[in-house]
Parts: structure tokens; C-alpha cells; sequence
């Protein structure tokens, strides 16, 4: 059976050249960073030419990148970081609804702790409501936290609006870009950007490695301690051949942001429009043109998430969903009911992810078998019944 | 998700049994709510005491629509009180177990499934003969 894997906001393939990368660092240079012997400097010229790499990527400076174990691991770091680094100044946080649970949990914990955490909501398209966020920034706010593009619904916020209102009330901003490298265009210098995360295998590089940006001055509490690696920022041995691995993806994945967007969006619409013109009772979650390239969000009325993601694997096809029974908890995605979804509405969306790998037929593809899982579901479904016989209404 | 469910799952899922509506049922049983996301609606026909059919319509995941079909499947043929002793753990088991936090939706194969019984009780006690299949009116 031919697959398409349109699940690439899960996570993305290790591309053929990233793997070529790292490879030589296992077997061939393996000695520790941290060792004065030419082994060691071999690693270590290997880890800093990733750093310039993803330095250049974000127009930084190298000694402001750190690398860490995964993008959850930068948002725990910048937030709770930030926030136990200016106590003495204030203990306001603000971030939102839709934020990851790596961001919100990390913002609950702190709560408990005794820190005070505004969440803005966002509109109907899952855009930040600016009205909202001007009204909670105080002066004892220490911290910001609003991300670039939603994983789910795949919005794109205006961070650099919400970054210069920071700025100008002194407040750091951390940006969690974990969706967005690759299809953004970074500058965090013209951006005010103050910290931004990231993580390797949403651009083609290998799980278990991310990084932090975080601005020159910036102080933030220690997460990990112990050695001295990363400037004595960020403990542990450095995970050196996915290290030259996010370096080597991150290259590549800004080398043409442009085209990749021009590409993926081709795809995207494609996917968009012929779902909801030839499925009835869909709509597009997330706002139309405001959104990542590679995000296609999909609500289809009278069936349930996690039936249509086993249909859809039957056909080869992989995608991901919000619905309840796909997050193990008995509520559907905090991001779908933010938008202001009725419950029975959030449990039925499905997201289709895309990488550079996809291409427009696969997306024909996928909608033709989509078009039969949902009719099937459907045929099963009380609820269609209920609506297709006047029942309830629309 | 797809690999925690045993292939009698994905089968019943894929290929269910049962499915669809009974015009002249002696008993409807409706459990569950869309705000959950598990509707189970379960029709039967009952004859001399026995369930002569069944049939069932599920919104909800793979494993809801997996234990509806297989509830179906197990109390065809069973008089009432035969098929009111099969447990949720009877029709989880018959699947090859389903993983922890989908047992929930075995719970309601066996709710829709006793709703559909008390209905037909609950209709001869008002005198009603379900049995005839004549048109039953919903207050």
C-alpha cells in the first residue's frame, strides 16, 4: 500500500542530507566537547559551527544560541527561567489560551508557585486578540509569551507587534517557534524578539534535540545543572551528532523560506478548498490565509476524530487530530474549544500537516480517500441521521 | 492510537455488524452525548422473549464503533435475560482487550445495549405491544 504521511506538524522525516550530516559524528568524531585532546576539539568545532548555523538562521549572534534536549525543554527553560530570574522586579506573566501545554503547564506550575499568569484568549480565527493583551500588560509584568504559529490550527500571531509593546514596557518576550522555523522569516534583532524555541525534528532533524535564542543580557535561572556546557547555561554532555544535525536542518529549511511557503501553500489550498467544497458540513479551523503553509485544519460535522484517523491509516493515509480520544483526556483540543468550537464540533477535526516531501497529488490523493472514510462514518453515525432527517438543526 | 488497538478492534471497526436502524424495533436504547463525543444508539427486535435482531448506529472512535458492533454481534439470538449478563469486560475481552482508557466506551455498548431492553420492557408495561411493530410514539 502506498502511505502519505501528512502528519509533519507531529513530526518530519530525517532528510537524506541531515542523516549524511551527523552520521560521521557516532563512529568517526566522538569525542566530548569538553575534552582538551583533538577528539575533543573535533566535536567541539562541530557543535559550534551548528550554533553559527542556526545563529545565521535567526540573524543572532552564535553565543546566543544554546542547544537543549527538545523544544519543551526551551519552553520550560525561557518561561520558568524568566520568571525566577525577575522575581525581585515582578511576578506577571502573560501568555495564551492556545500556547502549548509545554508553555501552559509550565505557567500553571508557576501559579502554584505563586507567580501570576494572565491568559489572553484569541478570535474566531485563533488570532491573539490584541484589545486583550494591551489591557493585561502591567508594569510588574516580567514576561511574555506568545507563539509564532499554533501547532494545531496552524495561525500565525503578530508576534512583532505584541514583541514592540514588550519592549516598550520593559518586558522580555519569548517567542515558542517550535511550528514556525522554516516557514517564518526570522530576524530577532528587527523583531525584539528576546527568546525564541525550537526543536530539530519538526524541520527535518532528529527527535531529542532543540535549541533556545536567547538575547545577549538576558539572565534566566539554570533548569539543568551541573557541567559547564553551554556556557554553564545548560548542563549535560552536548547530544553532538543531532546538534550538527539541527545545524545542517535549519540551513536547509531557511535557505528558501519563500519557495517553501509558495510550495506548501499550493498543496495546503488544495487540500482546503477541495475539502470544503466537496465534503458537506466541514469548515476550515484556524484563519485562511494567516497560517502556516503547511497547515490544513479541518472540523467535518457528525463524526468523531479519532474513527476518522483509523480510517484514513486503513488507506495508508497518516494525519492527526483534536479530538478527545486522541489526547487521552475526555476534552477535545484546548486550542479547538478556544476558537470557540461546541464540544461535538471540536471532536470531529482533523489536521493535515505538510512537509516539502508532499506534493499536490498526494493531497488529491488524500482527499478522495477522506471523502470515503467520512461517507462511511457518516452512514454510522446517529447523529447525520438525526440531522439528515430534520431532527436537529444546523 | 492505531497500534494499541488488537486487530479483532480495527476489524470490527473496518467491517462492522449490524449496522443501521430497525424501522419496526421493539426497543431503542440511546446513550451517551455528542459533547463526549460517544453516541450509541442501539435498535432490537424481540420475538418470544429472544432478540431475533439487532442493530446499532455509533458516533464516536474505533473502539466505540468496534464494541457496538461486536455487543451486536454477542447477544443475537439471546433471550433478554441471557443478554443482559453480557458485561462490557465480556465484550472487551471477545476483542482482545481494548487499551485502558477506551474501556469507557465498552461501558456504553453495554448501557445502549440495556437502554434498548428497558425501552421494550418499559413499552409492555404500558400496554403497548412492541412485538406487532406498531408505530411507537416518543413523548
Amino acid at each position: 500500500m502506498e502511505r502519505i504521511y501528512m502528519d509533519n506538524g507531529a513530526t518530519t522525516r530525517v532528510t537524506e542530507p541531515v542523516l549524511e550530516a551527523m552520521l560521521p559524528y557516532f563512529c568517526q568524531t566522538y569525542g566530548n566537547p569538553m575534552s582538551i585532546h583533538h577528539f575533543g576539539h573535533e566535536s567541539r568545532f562541530a557543535v559550534e559551527h551548528a550554533r553559527e548555523q542556526v545563529a545565521k538562521a535567526l540573524n543572532a549572534d552564535p553565543s546566543e544560541i544554546y542547544f537543549t534536549g527538545c523544544g519543551t525543554e526551551s519552553d520550560n527553560w525561557a518561561v520558568r527561567g524568566a520568571a525566577y530570574a525577575n522575581i525581585k522586579k515582578g511576578k506577571h506573566i502573560i501568555t495564551s489560551v492556545i500556547e502549548h501545554h509545554a508553555i501552559l503547564h509550565t505557567c500553571q506550575q508557576l501559579e502554584k508557585e505563586g507567580f501570576e499568569v494572565s491568559y489572553i484568549p484569541v478570535d474566531e480565527e485563533g488570532i491573539l486578540r490584541m484589545d486583550e493583551f494591551k489591557k493585561a500588560l502591567r508594569p510588574d509584568t516580567v514576561l511574555v509569551s506568545i507563539m509564532t504559529a499554533n501547532n494545531e490550527i496552524g495561525t500565525i500571531q503578530p508576534i512583532e507587534e505584541v514583541a514592540a509593546l514588550c519592549k516598550a514596557n520593559g518586558t522580555l518576550f519569548h517567542t515558542d517557534a517550535v511550528q514556525a522555523i522554516g516557514s517564518v522569516a526570522f530576524d530577532v534583532k528587527k523583531m525584539n524578539i528576546d527568546m525564541l524555541s525550537m526543536s530539530g525534528h519538526k524541520f527535518h532533524a532528529p527527535k531529542g534535540v532543540g535549541a533556545l535564542y536567547i538575547r545577549k543580557g538576558v539572565r534566566l535561572q539554570r533548569l539543568i545543572n551541573g557541567g559547564g556546557q553551554e556556557r554553564t547555561q545548560r548542563a549535560g554532555t552536548e547530544n553532538v551528532a543531532s546538534i550538527v544535525a539541527l545545524g545542517k536542518a535549519i540551513e536547509i529549511a531557511t535557505a528558501d523560506i519563500e519557495g517553501h511557503n509558495r510550495k506548501l501553500a499550493e498543496i495546503r489550498d488544495r487540500l482546503i478548498d477541495r475539502i470544503l467544497a466537496e465534503i458537506p458540513y466541514t469548515r476550515l479551523n484556524g484563519h485562511r490565509t494567516q497560517r502556516l503553509p503547511g497547515n490544513c485544519n479541518v472540523s467535518i460535522r457528525f463524526i468523531e476524530g479519532e474513527g476518522i484517523l483509523l480510517g484514513l491509516d486503513m488507506y495508508g493515509v497518516a494525519a492527526s487530530s483534536g479530538s478527545a480520544c486522541t489526547s487521552g483526556s475526555l476534552d477535545p483540543s484546548h486550542v479547538l474549544l478556544a476558537i470557540g468550537l461546541p464540544h461535538e464540533i471540536a471532536h470531529g477535526s482533523v489536521r493535515l500537516s505538510l512537509s516539502d516531501e508532499n506534493t499536490l497529488e498526494e493531497a488529491d490523493k488524500v482527499v478522495d480517500i477522506l471523502k470515503k472514510v467520512v461517507e462511511r462514518l457518516r452512514s454510522m453515525s446517529p447523529l447525520y441521521d438525526d440531522f439528515i432527517n430534520g431532527r436537529t438543526e444546523a | 492510537m492505531a497500534m494499541e488497538y488488537t486487530e479483532q478492534v480495527l476489524d470490527h471497526f473496518m467491517n462492522p455488524r449490524n449496522v443501521g436502524e430497525i424501522e419496526d424495533a421493539s426497543g431503542v436504547g440511546t446513550v451517551g452525548n455528542a459533547k463526549c463525543g460517544d453516541i450509541m444508539k442501539m435498535y432490537i427486535k424481540v420475538e418470544n422473549d429472544v432478540i431475533v435482531d439487532v442493530k446499532f448506529k455509533t458516533f464516536g472512535c474505533g473502539a466505540a464503533i468496534a464494541t457496538s458492533s461486536r455487543a451486536t454481534e454477542m447477544v443475537k439470538g439471546l433471550t433478554l435475560d441471557e443478554a443482559l449478563k453480557i458485561t462490557n469486560k465480556a465484550v472487551a475481552d471477545s476483542l482482545g482487550g481494548l487499551p485502558p482508557v477506551k474501556m469507557h466506551c465498552s461501558v456504553l455498548a453495554e448501557e445502549a445495549l440495556h437502554a434498548a431492553i428497558q425501552d421494550y420492557k418499559d413499552k409492555l408495561e404500558r400496554g403497548e405491544n412492541p412485538d406487532a411493530g406498531e408505530e411507537i410514539k416518543y413523548v
